[in-house]
């Protein structure tokens, strides 16, 4: 457990960089995580999963999986890879101020 | 973060309904942790992406001493008798328990795993000598399969690729 520095800011994160308080997030953070994880640039497809994430992050108290999204969104396993390469459901996760999804599907 | 992609490759070999799961779980596992996998399908794992039986795959009670009362909700362990194992219809219903015992979870049926894998990147393949033993073609896979190579082919593709055989 410890912080981190996003931008201007200084947030809660555990040993694998993920917040651990969603309530210190906020949208302007999102393009700074993003960067970390190899994202460049935050599109609006981007930001519709992000926003998807965060509402059933904070309204069941975990980050919903890969399948979850995929489900959740419409937006397809593929096009999940492209925008978020390597392993979305956790970036995601992690650009949307929430903990690491739980669950093997 | 590590220069080189991790990569792991199973090598599927069963084809009963509880042997199909492990690699499709640890696949998607692997990729959605930014591992590159490959799936090699060999012998009776060649089910799990032939056309006509990745929706038949069955789970036989006779000789699976793990399986136990406790799948049907009686607690404990205790065992299914073998001489009930043959009884027609009995391997149907352990296969619909298991298949409901998934959907229950959230689990999605082999096919459509497969499908996610695919999406997601994996790359399958087909034993070559299987292949010809059951005398099957391209044809006979589902979309996905990108080729049927023999052993020396997969060892070459898996250089410094974790493998875990199933």
């Amino acid at each position: 457990m410890g912080t981190k520095v996003v931008g201007s800011k200084t947030v809660q994160v555990n040993d694998e960089g993920f917040m651990t308080n969603p309530g210190e997030w906020s949208k302007e953070l999102a393009p700074e995580l993003a960067k970390e994880e190899g994202i460049a640039e935050l599109t609006p497809n981007h930001w519709k999963i992000i926003d998807f994430c965060r509402q059933t992050g904070l309204s069941s108290g975990k980050a919903p999986t890969l399948r979850q999204i995929t489900t959740g969104t419409g937006i397809s396993t593929k096009d999940m890879f492209a925008l978020f390469p390597k392993g979305p459901a956790k970036k995601v996760a992690k650009i949307s101020g929430l903990g690491k999804p739980e669950g093997c599907v | 973060m590590a220069n080189e992609t991790r990569k792991v490759a199973f090598i599927c070999s069963k084809g009963n309904l509880d042997m199909a799961y492990p690699a499709l779980v640890m696949g998607w596992a692997a990729l959605g942790n930014g591992i590159d996998v490959t799936i090699f399908f060999t012998f009776w794992g060649m089910d799990m992406i032939n056309k006509a039986r990745i929706d038949h795959l069955e789970i036989p009670p006779i000789a699976n001493s793990s399986m136990k009362m406790n799948m049907m909700g009686i607690p404990g362990y205790i065992g299914i008798p073998q001489w009930m194992g043959w009884i027609p219809g009995m391997t149907w219903f352990a296969s619909t328990l298991m298949k409901s015992k998934m959907k229950g979870l959230g689990v999605p049926t082999v096919r459509e795993y497969m499908g996610m894998l695919v999406d997601a990147g994996a790359k399958l393949y087909a034993c070559k000598m299987s292949v010809d033993m059951f005398k099957l073609k391209k044809e006979d896979f589902i979309d996905g399969v990108q080729d049927i190579v023999t052993a020396g082919d997969f060892m070459d593709m898996t250089e410094g690729a974790q493998i875990i055989f199933i």
